[in-house]
């Protein structure tokens, strides 16, 4: 499902953290919200989300105004930088909770449930960890229920906040070749957000460059490295100058 | 973090690591004498006379003492104002600490500054507060006289005291654990598709549940040991309004004094009641963390 935000704004006391921000993200494209900390790409995913409302300002989930819609309705998975696994709840329950939480109506019966997050658990190779508890988990395990558990709901669209933000480096690494070839088989429309360029641009279809709440390139990893729009976008996507100092 | 806080408080306290040098040994052998001997002064040894006193003259004079009218009456009392008001202070207090935690507003440091209030002012001032409202030269004395309601002296003032003074507890326990859990939980909830009353009843709840227990078991504690404000407001009338404190006072001014003991060991067996139902209660909802 394509997203569209138009004319995002949104002020935190005196900060104003989206200064009329538009973008769109096509149906089943990867893309990054790239920006050093304060840029406003967290708060924008959280907009998309229905978790923050933006002051002024639309978004659009395949052409109609969601803008309004409660976070619960939307259907969105979202994974949290810190995951946000539900702590007194086994790895299963979290995975079972969307599906748990439905209405009578919607609600599958407890053997189509527990086949449906025995799959997911697979899926992210996770089976043999259903009763553990998040507390017994690696960094890179906890990503990985957070990812299934979001999944369960069947979401339109995918959104990670900083998701490797918290792994060491070889884990990132493996996680996020991983998550792409997620990606490329289930083909669900994901925005991530990052501070880090290499991970932008190696991982995602497009590119969004953010600074000071406003959006300063929009474009393919190969336009955003090759062709920086702006001064901030070159100066930001230089690798940084590794400095010894004696 | 704090969710650590209060799995500890939950459990026995597990030893410390044990320290790097063998040289501190005197040190926590001597602090630990000081922390058992302190104990034993000013929480066993007190607790002990009690009943040693209330068993001065036999068994029998206990149950004597304990199984008059008057008695069973104050301990029925007594039961049936915590029973009323702790669940109502529980409801108010999560409630409270909930939306003084999660939300900003205007008017939030007043509530929370009210919330202290009953910390800050003494039980007798908020006795006589409730006296001068519904007593009958108070403000709404005259208009609740007329439809034959009876506040002060009477069973509905002793609660409204007793809520008073235990209004804080569970507010108070609870504000700043969900402070430090945050909200990440509650919006993945919300996200996943829980409706504010699942998200509350599936996740917050079960994250504050030793807290809550806690600040429950302190409101309750006082709900039953309370003596000032429900003394203002309650007139003493024996097998009325004599709550259990209230009745040990009575007895001790007409110097039956084993009979006052042997009423405050039953004060003291309440209070040992709550911590086993805590214990119990702790283990059955224990669970991982």
């Amino acid at each position: 499902m394509s997203i569209e935000v138009r004319d995002i704004r949104k002020r935190f006391g005196s900060h104003q953290a989206l200064d009329g921000v538009s973008l769109k993200v096509e149906t089943g494209s990867l893309v990054a919200l790239l920006g050093p900390s304060g840029s406003g790409k967290t708060s924008l995913l959280r907009i998309i989300a229905g978790l923050e409302r933006p002051d002024a300002g639309q978004v659009l989930f395949a052409g109609e105004d969601a803008t309004r819609q409660d976070a619960r309705l939307r259907r969105v998975g979202f994974v949290f930088q810190h995951y946000a696994l539900f702590r007194h709840m086994t790895v299963f329950e979290n995975v079972a909770f969307g599906l748990r939480v439905r209405g009578r109506a919607t609600r599958p019966t407890e053997g189509d449930l527990r086949g449906r997050v025995r799959e997911l658990l697979e899926l992210v190779q996770l089976g043999w960890m259903a009763d553990r508890y998040p507390s017994q988990l690696s960094g890179g395990q906890r990503q990985r229920v957070a990812l299934a558990r979001a999944l369960a709901v069947e979401p339109r669209v995918l959104l990670l906040d900083e998701p490797f933000g918290a792994l060491d480096a070889r884990v990132r690494r493996q996680l996020r070749a991983w998550l792409r070839g997620l990606h490329d088989k289930i083909g669900l429309t994901s925005v991530f957000v990052t501070h880090d360029q290499e991970e932008a641009l190696s991982l995602a279809h497009r590119v969004a460059v953010l600074n000071d709440g406003r959006v300063e390139q929009e474009g393919t990893p190969e336009d955003i490295a090759c062709r920086p729009a702006t001064a901030f976008v070159a100066e930001f996507l230089r690798p940084e100058a590794v400095t010894i100092s004696a | 973090m704090s969710a650590i806080v209060a799995a500890r408080r939950a459990q026995p306290l597990t030893p410390p690591a044990p320290s790097a040098s063998e040289d501190s040994r005197p040190v926590r052998l001597a602090l630990t004498g000081a922390a058992l001997v302190f104990l034993g002064l000013f929480l066993f040894v007190p607790l002990l006379a009690v009943f040693a006193e209330a068993l001065s003259k036999g068994g029998e004079a206990w149950v004597a003492a304990v199984s008059e009218p008057e008695a069973r009456a104050a301990l029925w009392l007594t039961l049936k104002v915590a029973a009323l008001s702790v669940p109502l202070v529980t409801v108010f207090g999560v409630a409270a600490a909930w939306l003084i935690a999660r939300f900003d507003f205007r008017g939030r440091r007043l509530l929370l500054a009210l919330i202290d209030l009953p910390f800050a002012v003494s039980p007798v001032i908020a006795g006589l507060v409730f006296v001068l409202l519904f007593g009958r030269q108070g403000l709404f004395g005259p208009a609740l006289a007329e439809h034959g309601v009876k506040v002060i002296f009477a069973v509905p003032g002793i609660v409204l005291a007793t809520l008073f003074v235990t209004l804080p507890f569970v507010a108070r326990e609870l504000i700043p654990l969900l402070e430090s859990e945050g909200r990440d939980e509650e919006e993945a909830a919300r996200t996943l598709g829980a409706s504010g009353l699942q998200m509350f009843w599936r996740v917050t709840l079960p994250n504050i549940r030793f807290g809550l227990l806690y600040g429950v078991i302190l409101a309750n504690a006082r709900a039953m040991g309370e003596f000032g404000a429900v003394s203002v407001v309650s007139g003493h009338i024996r097998g009325l309004t004599n709550t259990l404190p209230l009745h040990v006072e009575i007895l001790y001014n007409e110097y039956r004094f084993q009979a006052a003991f042997a009423v405050a060991s039953l004060l003291a067996f309440l209070a040992i009641g709550t911590l086993v139902a805590k214990a119990l209660l702790e283990r059955r909802i224990g669970g991982s963390r």
